[in-house]
């Protein structure tokens, strides 16, 4: 196993490999609400509001987290308040933004000298040029995000599955939306040094929809997700280490290829399962196909609601 | 004097999404204990007076109160029934935790549900007749069974006033009966029910009150006094000729009022709708 030890020597590629797993898993388990919620074209407007903040941040001086989150939560404010009315839909909101931001950014880092190496580690990650400081930073962001997302599981689940029921109950919707994106503000911040700007919207997506592809239930997808994400840091910071590659985008690279197989092999949701079972893919015509999902709750009652279901068709 | 009216009591109530309202100065006083089919063509609103009572829309005027006291402070009362289309059936969610979501209120933050709140999720599942398929993905349910789910989530609540939106709408006539009985059932243990529908003849036999809803209530009292010829040409205008012409049946079939004019009603329907 020498392999695998062998690089963890120098204190560099332990810095580099934790920051990996770090990013990884916050993405990972976030993801499952980008996914849910089809937030994927918001976390990649998102990944470039933040530049502005990142660069004044690697300018002025201070923590690149703060200039970051000011940055981010700035722009999510004015996305979400100019799509509030009807006029401005939200993605119009979105494009407008997130490309004015990133414009900004870049306009900022060309008014440094040299940058134009700086400029490709915001956008494709530097892991080897990561300190213990940031990735102390990181770690304390990932377990608030995770935490927060735990602590406001059913809340955030509730608002994300059926926003009108949520209000009516009483629940302030707006708050737990503006909330999920502050998160994903900062889960983003988490992965810039690992995968930087460009590629974060890969972490933030590809581990999540792989575990939809594996679990029928939320709760264990989002913790598929974290773990996919935490392992395709770990293989693809290796690949990198072996192969010479860019780690960020050999940790990217893993994870498409991780989907890949898992869209054409997952035994439950796969390309091949579908095939070989010969079903249809419309998933509300099969109660009245299948057998009961479990014998212990009365497969008898269960035959009869799906008889009955037969002759009366939903109108769809 | 209505302030402390026990039941639902509507005071000038408006609601809009725009700059028009879609609902104009609605009094309504619903006592509790009652069943109340909510009815009118669509666009007419019935949707609209059910989020209205919620808050749920921008704009608002008036009040909604439930026995003397404004809704918005005692949400948890009132249970909701949203449109089943409204929600995306392929989250990895089974039927018992959409159900569940009924008891989040009471639930908090933090904690995951209790075994009482278990319990009480299972009960309400076996009581709309889906015991068995409480561990089914909610994708893998048909049209009456996602209903069923929507329903026991709002059971589940423990309100004292239930508000659904067409929850007959495409599902089948098994969970059809079944939604008529509860309701009637749940009305029996001393609930108050609005239910907006778009079948007359199932709301005026299964109703204790009709609301005849379009933009502003036309009528609203037991079906014998409501459920008459003038009443659904003023709330349906043209629209009803043409159930008149396709389905003549349908109408007449409740057997409320037989003998009235066709052709004055399609004239008069004519007038309100096209001009």
């Amino acid at each position: 196993m020498g392999w695998l030890t062998d690089p963890l020597s120098l204190e560099l590629f332990q810095r580099a490999l934790i920051a990996a797993m770090v990013m990884g898993a916050t993405c990972g388990a976030i993801g499952a609400y980008v996914v849910l919620r089809r937030l994927a074209f918001i976390g990649d407007a998102l990944s470039h509001a933040v530049f502005p903040g990142v660069v004044l941040a690697y300018v002025g001086g201070f923590p690149i987290f703060v200039g970051a989150m000011v940055a981010g939560a700035l722009t999510s404010l004015a996305i979400a308040i100019v799509s509030r009315g009807q006029r401005i839909r939200e993605d119009t909101a979105i494009g407008i933004f997130f490309a004015g931001a990133f414009a900004l950014g870049i306009v900022l880092i060309s008014t440094q000298t040299g940058y134009q190496r700086d400029l490709g580690a915001f956008l494709v990650g530097d892991l080897l040029g990561v300190s213990w400081g940031q990735i102390a930073a990181s770690a304390v962001s990932g377990a608030l995000v995770i935490g927060l997302l735990v602590a406001l599981r059913k809340e955030l689940l509730l608002a994300s599955f059926d926003r009108v029921y949520a209000q009516a109950l009483g629940y302030p919707v707006f708050a737990l939306e503006l909330l999920l994106l502050l998160l994903l503000t900062a889960t983003i911040v988490v992965s810039l040094s690992a995968v930087g700007i460009i590629l974060v919207l890969a972490m933030l997506v590809t581990p999540a929809a792989t575990a939809r592809l594996l679990v029928d239930r939320f709760t264990p997808m989002m913790i598929t997700g974290a773990g996919l994400g935490a392992l395709y840091g770990v293989v693809g910071w290796y690949a990198s280490f072996y192969l010479a590659w860019s780690p960020g985008g050999a940790i990217v690279l893993t994870a498409t290829l991780a989907f890949v197989i898992a869209f054409v092999l997952s035994p439950s949701h796969g390309m091949l399962a579908h095939r070989l079972r010969r079903h249809p893919q419309h998933g509300a015509l099969r109660p009245a196909i299948d057998p009961p999902a479990g014998h212990d709750h009365g497969p008898r009652e269960d035959r009869v609601v799906a008889s009955v279901e037969r002759r009366h068709p939903p109108g769809r | 004097m209505a302030t402390n009216q026990a039941g639902l009591v509507l005071r000038g109530l408006s609601a809009g999404y725009g700059e028009t309202w879609v609902l104009d100065g609605i009094d309504l006083v619903v006592p509790p204990g009652r069943l109340v089919g909510v009815i009118g063509p669509n666009g007419s609103g019935k949707s609209t007076l059910l989020r209205a009572i919620l808050g749920l829309v921008p704009n608002k005027a008036g009040s909604a109160t439930l026995d003397g006291a404004p809704i918005e402070g005692q949400r948890r009362r009132v249970a909701y029934v949203p449109q089943r289309e409204l929600v995306d059936w392929s989250f990895p969610l089974s039927a018992s935790q959409v159900v569940g979501m009924g008891r989040y209120p009471r639930i908090g933050p933090v904690r995951g549900p209790s075994s009482g709140d278990r319990q009480a999720v299972a009960a309400t599942l076996d009581r709309v007749g889906m015991g068995a398929l409480g561990d089914r993905q909610i994708g893998a349910l048909s049209g009456g069974q996602q209903q069923r789910v929507f329903l026991a989530r709002a059971l589940v609540q423990e309100a004292s006033v239930l508000l659904l939106d067409e929850p007959m709408t495409g599902v089948d006539r098994a969970t059809e009966e079944a939604i008529t009985e509860l309701m009637g059932d749940l009305r029996d243990d001393g609930a108050t029910i609005l239910h907006a529908t778009h079948d007359l003849e199932g709301a005026a036999d299964a109703s204790d009150l009709l609301c005849f809803v379009n933009g502003r209530v036309v009528a609203f009292g037991p079906p014998a006094a409501t459920f008459t010829p003038e009443t659904l040409h003023a709330t349906f205008g043209g629209e009803l000729m043409i159930m008149d012409a396709g389905d003549h049946a349908h109408v007449h079939g409740g057997g409320h009022h037989g003998g009235h004019d066709s052709a004055g009603g399609r004239e008069h329907g004519t007038d309100r709708w096209v001009g």
